[in-house]
């Protein structure tokens, strides 16, 4: 996939207008970088003793947020199994030749999509108590995580599992193999192969949300930060803030960056092999309810 | 029933607070994809690198931390911004990187001859991209354009945890008013998200028949 080319090979004006304008470019892109540098500054967000405190083991700051990362973990690690061993189970489901399974499997895939992910939490969480169930906000996350994605990945292992050629099917059933053996023993594996990047990438997309548990205060990163900020404003006034919500923040993308290139590293790798991968899946990676209803 | 039939100015009030902020956030997201598709397909290099940066970095950031530095980290540079102009930038930028990489896609799906023509016709890159490229790539992404703006729809709602009083703000605000129906209310909710999906995908549908091009 290239690029279609724009643009001629540029002659001497042309790069010279190119060149004055990547000179007016660059020196809006400082100055709005100066202007940001100069406001922190002036409000003294720079002092080198206020970001210390992120490094600083006896402020317990640096602890607080390793703990927070480790819960933001938790809750991606236990949702993406789960979302993936249900995900599995209701792609198959769905591709049953049973009507009294496939249609109901249907709905409930069809109705985990279509809602926000962040409702799907509320209603775990503020609804199910009005039926005596009282969920942790750990358990309501990781159940809005889990109900959500996999709706999403069955979808997923869906189109994988349609991708691959019908003859392997066929070949299945001449050698006398039963239908559950042909899809564990043909399909899967190959289906599993194909769609590995998408699957990763919707991963990265569960990551993602797993912030959304700053919403019903579960003390992942951001919702920790907040804490600490409350806890530090209390002492010392609007001291840390900013460098608390920076550091949290920063976490967020770094983890999220290196999920990324982990997920092109696959896709990579499953190009260079020649296969293909599936690309009809809902792939987007929007997060907190990506993919159309 | 009865309790959503009393507090249907409530519901209403919600809807239309969400139905705008994602009419509002699709106009910001689509106009700024679109520049940022252009930056990507330049001719100037800084422009082309400035765009990618922005589109990597918010395509990795969880859109509740770009909510999260637009309601807490703007006052620190003693910007500070009402909650829902907050919600529909968080939400408008955020989605313009999907709507970028989308409308890349459908750059590059326009055969090569096309912008070749254009070339050898004398146009500028500028006339090139907007008279003969664009249009063409906008009829091709139609259906992921829509995937993009509904999910846009669907996250609207991470502005109920930044005291936007949109749809889903209604759960965690009624669940101790009403001790009696939050069923209802959920449902409420939900149709209210259908009332505006439903339509858009079917929308979708609609432009995508018409416009498509068959190649």
């Amino acid at each position: 996939m290239t690029t279609p080319v724009l643009f001629d090979v540029q002659g001497p004006r042309a790069r010279a207008r190119a060149r004055v304008g990547t000179a007016i470019g660059a020196v809006l892109v400082l100055a709005v970088i100066g202007f940001v540098l100069l406001r922190l500054g002036g409000n003294g967000q720079l002092e080198p003793e206020r970001w210390a405190i992120l490094f600083d083991p006896a402020s317990g700051v640096p602890q607080a947020l390793g703990r927070a990362l480790l819960r933001t973990l938790q809750v991606a690690v236990v949702a993406m199994v789960f979302a993936t061993l249900l995900g599995l189970l209701l792609a198959v489901g769905r591709l049953s030749d049973h009507r009294w399974i496939r249609v109901p499997v249907s709905t409930v895939i069809e109705f985990f999509r279509a809602i926000p992910l962040l409702v799907v939490i509320f209603a775990l969480y503020f609804v199910l108590p009005k039926y005596g169930v009282r969920l942790s906000t750990f358990t309501a996350l990781t159940g809005g995580l889990v109900l959500y994605n996999m709706a999403v990945l069955a979808e997923i292992f869906r189109a994988g599992i349609l991708s691959i050629d019908k003859g392997q099917r066929e070949a299945g059933f001449g050698l006398g193999l039963r239908k559950s053996q042909v899809m564990t023993l043909i399909l899967l594996p190959q289906a599993t192969r194909r769609m590995l990047p998408v699957l990763v990438a919707q991963l990265v997309v569960l990551l993602k949300d797993t912030s959304l548990g700053f919403i019903i205060s579960y003390l992942e990163l951001l919702r920790q930060a907040r804490g600490l900020v409350e806890f530090f404003n209390f002492q010392f006034g609007d001291r840390y803030s900013f460098q608390l919500y920076a550091a949290a923040g920063l976490i967020y993308i770094l983890i999220n960056v290196v999920l990324s290139m982990v997920a092109r590293y696959t896709e990579r790798r499953t190009n260079r092999a020649g296969r293909k991968a599936v690309t009809a899946a809902p792939a987007d990676q929007m997060g907190a309810g990506a993919g159309a209803p | 029933m009865q309790f959503l039939i009393d507090n249907f100015d409530l519901f209403w009030d919600a809807f239309l607070t969400t139905l705008s902020l994602s009419l509002l956030a699709c106009l910001v997201a689509l106009v700024l994809g679109t520049i940022l598709a252009a930056m990507r397909v330049s001719p100037i290099p800084p422009l082309r690198g400035l765009a990618t940066f922005y589109v990597e970095t918010f395509r990795n950031t969880p859109l509740t931390v770009v909510f999260f530095f637009m309601i807490f980290g703007l006052p620190q540079i003693d910007f500070v911004i009402d909650f829902f102009p907050g919600a529909v930038l968080s939400v408008g930028l955020y989605t313009a990187a999907f709507v970028c990489e989308a409308l890349r896609s459908g750059i590059n799906s326009v055969s090569p001859g096309q912008a070749e023509a254009a070339r050898a016709l004398g146009l500028t890159f500028g006339q090139s991209l907007s008279q003969v490229v664009l249009p063409q790539a906008f009829r091709t992404v139609v259906p992921p354009l829509g995937n993009v703006l509904i999910a846009m729809v669907k996250n609207t709602s991470i502005a109920a945890g930044f005291s936007v009083s949109e749809l889903s703000s209604l759960l965690p605000r009624l669940v101790n008013a009403s001790a009696g129906d939050l069923t209802a209310i959920l449902i409420g909710v939900v149709v209210g998200y259908m009332l505006i999906t439903l339509p858009s995908a079917l929308a979708v549908h609609r432009i995508e028949r018409r416009v498509a091009i068959l190649r």
